[in-house]
């Protein structure tokens, strides 16, 4: 499989590494839409456990991007990952699995990750109108956006 | 697994799964329209905590919903980050709370992957019985509540007294009732208490009749199969597109369940069924539930009958430090696919934990779910989707 796609991308493909007994491979994130679609259609890869992020503030390209996919028929796993810019969009997977929708939002909430052609990039979790977005790294666990908090909940602080 | 076939993928149309609510659009025909936005929660009895769902009715009749999320959030894989790993043991207790049980069961094996350590025999089949008596709770809660907002009250009466039992004897293991925190990374901490296996049995012999008294309740009940029957129909190929897992998704006919698929722990050891649907209504996730129950109780029996004697606890070292690298390991929660994935950076503290919550996957497909049915289905459909909001929000 990695065989057929690293023929069609080349070096789109970084590295397809077998980790703990689990697979993953690393692409360019500007092939990643194409590489998906071929999982679920060719590879049968039709069932989207998770999308989700890891942010690396002291790298150039900040953040990791993690598609978990599982095949029904093959019983196997596998994660495509990428890594993008702080800033950097990636196209959205909702158009592959519905299931992307809800998932895409909740990176977009807590890393700030745009999602290019999602129907409704929206906060999911958190609030509609707060500042920040949580899991990235700068920002403190305790951190709240206070004003938000005064203005909704006529308190002082959330704390 | 090998006989389930994808399904027409490529004929599914994406835009089906959308809501169209268009509450930002003005409401042109505001006189003549019989449309109405209405609320339902957060703040309201059937919804299962704070969930508010927008609705979009024409008089009784549903055309689209959105739901409005959050309200329980606590931010609980920014906590990880914070903590060491086992003290973030006891916090992913507080997800799914009326299954904790599971919860830390998925983190505990999920750490000891990455540690690359294995849990003993015997503390495996420890993990096994608890986790099976929690499915058990968890679907005897989801059946009593669910019948609640069905109108069926003396369900609820039953279940609860039965599932009393389950927690009298988590409570005499760990000391706890739902958040039990009873498994420790790299085993069990305590041993089984004097009787624990009496105990079992006891309420092994116990249990069966009342499950069949829930069932004469409810399964051949006119008003039920009413409320029941081709409500909240999801097809197979909707819910793999949905990512809907668990009981939900065998409903509608996959025969797909992580312990027969994936096994874990100790349940390759054992004999039982997986309980498949056809019609994916809410009838169908009620009988499945229902015997996913007898099947727990099998597994249980099982269990308790060949439950080896040796260490609880696998050699794990006083200050752990996994290495780095990542890992996911997801298990079958009563809810669905519960899944953590977590990134070692080689310090005592995760770099990241993200959790896959089943009930968060599963509450998106309810506006496929419901769009075309009555209000009162609506409250149907979040019953029969199980769904615990301190999961969805973590």
């Amino acid at each position: 499989m990695v065989a057929t796609l690293q023929g069609q991308y080349g070096s789109g493909i970084r590295e397809a590494v077998s980790y703990l007994g689990q697979n993953y491979m690393i692409v360019e994130p500007s092939i990643v839409s194409d590489v998906l679609q071929i999982l679920r259609d060719r590879e049968q890869f039709d069932y989207c456990v998770d999308v989700t992020a890891v942010h690396y503030p002291e790298r150039e390209k900040q953040f990791d991007l993690i598609w978990i996919l599982y095949s029904f028929a093959r019983n196997e796993r596998i994660r495509v990952k990428t890594m993008i810019a702080d800033g950097e969009s990636v196209p959205s997977a909702v158009s592959i699995w519905a299931t992307a929708n809800w998932l895409e939002r909740e990176v977009f909430d807590m890393f700030g990750i745009r999602f290019d052609g999602h129907p409704d990039l929206k906060r999911i979790l958190l609030p509609d109108g707060w500042k920040g977005h949580p899991l990235r790294k700068d920002y403190g666990i305790i951190q709240q956006d206070e004003e938000w908090v005064q203005a909704n909940l006529g308190i002082e602080s959330g704390q | 697994m090998s006989d389930l076939k994808t399904p027409d993928l490529k004929t599914a149309d994406p835009t089906r799964f959308l809501s169209h609510l268009e509450l930002d659009q003005p409401d042109k025909t505001f006189l003549d329209s019989n449309e109405l936005v209405i609320n339902m929660g957060p703040q309201h009895p059937a919804t299962h905590g704070v969930l508010r769902v927008i609705l979009k009715l024409d008089g009784e009749k549903v055309l689209g919903t959105e739901c409005v999320i959050g309200y329980l959030h606590r931010g609980v894989e920014k906590i990880a980050e914070n903590r060491t790993y086992t003290m973030f043991n006891p916090y992913v207790d507080r997800m799914d709370y009326v299954a904790a049980v599971s919860n830390g069961l998925g983190y505990c094996e999920a750490v000891e992957k990455l540690l690359n350590i294995e849990a003993p025999p015997r503390a495996k089949y420890i993990r096994v019985i608890l986790t099976e008596l929690n499915r058990l709770a968890s679907h005897q809660l989801w059946l009593g509540t669910h019948a609640l907002d069905i109108g069926a009250m003396t369900p609820l009466f039953y279940t609860f007294r039965d599932r009393e039992e389950i927690l009298k004897i988590f409570e005499k293991y760990c000391g706890a009732r739902l958040t039990t925190h009873a498994f420790r990374i790299g085993g069990c901490q305590y041993e089984t208490y004097e009787g624990f296996e009496r105990d079992v049995i006891k309420f092994l012999d116990f249990v069966p009749p009342k499950i069949d008294e829930y069932e004469e309740l409810l399964t051949t009940n006119r008003i039920w199969l009413e409320r029941t029957k081709n409500v909240g129909v999801i097809s197979r190929a909707d819910a793999i597109a949905l990512g809907v897992t668990g009981p939900v998704l065998r409903a509608s006919g996959v025969k797909w369940d992580l312990r027969k698929a994936q096994p874990y722990a100790a349940y390759s050891d054992f004999d039982f069924e997986i309980p498949i649907g056809t019609n994916g209504d809410t009838y169908d996730r009620y009988s499945v539930r229902m015997e996913e129950m007898r099947q727990s109780l099998r597994i249980i029996r099982q269990a308790v009958e060949r439950i080896p004697e040796g260490p609880i606890m696998a050699k794990v070292p006083k200050v752990m430090k996994p290495p780095v690298g990542e890992i996911y390991h997801s298990i079958e929660a009563p809810k669905g696919e519960l899944g953590y994935f977590i990134v070692g950076d080689g310090s005592t503290q995760p770099y990241r934990i993200r959790v896959r919550p089943p009930s968060f996957v599963n509450l998106q497909a309810l506006d496929v779910m419901v769009r075309g049915a009555l209000v009162a289905d609506v409250i149907a459909v979040i019953g029969t989707l199980d769904i615990v909001l301190g999961e969805v929000d973590r």
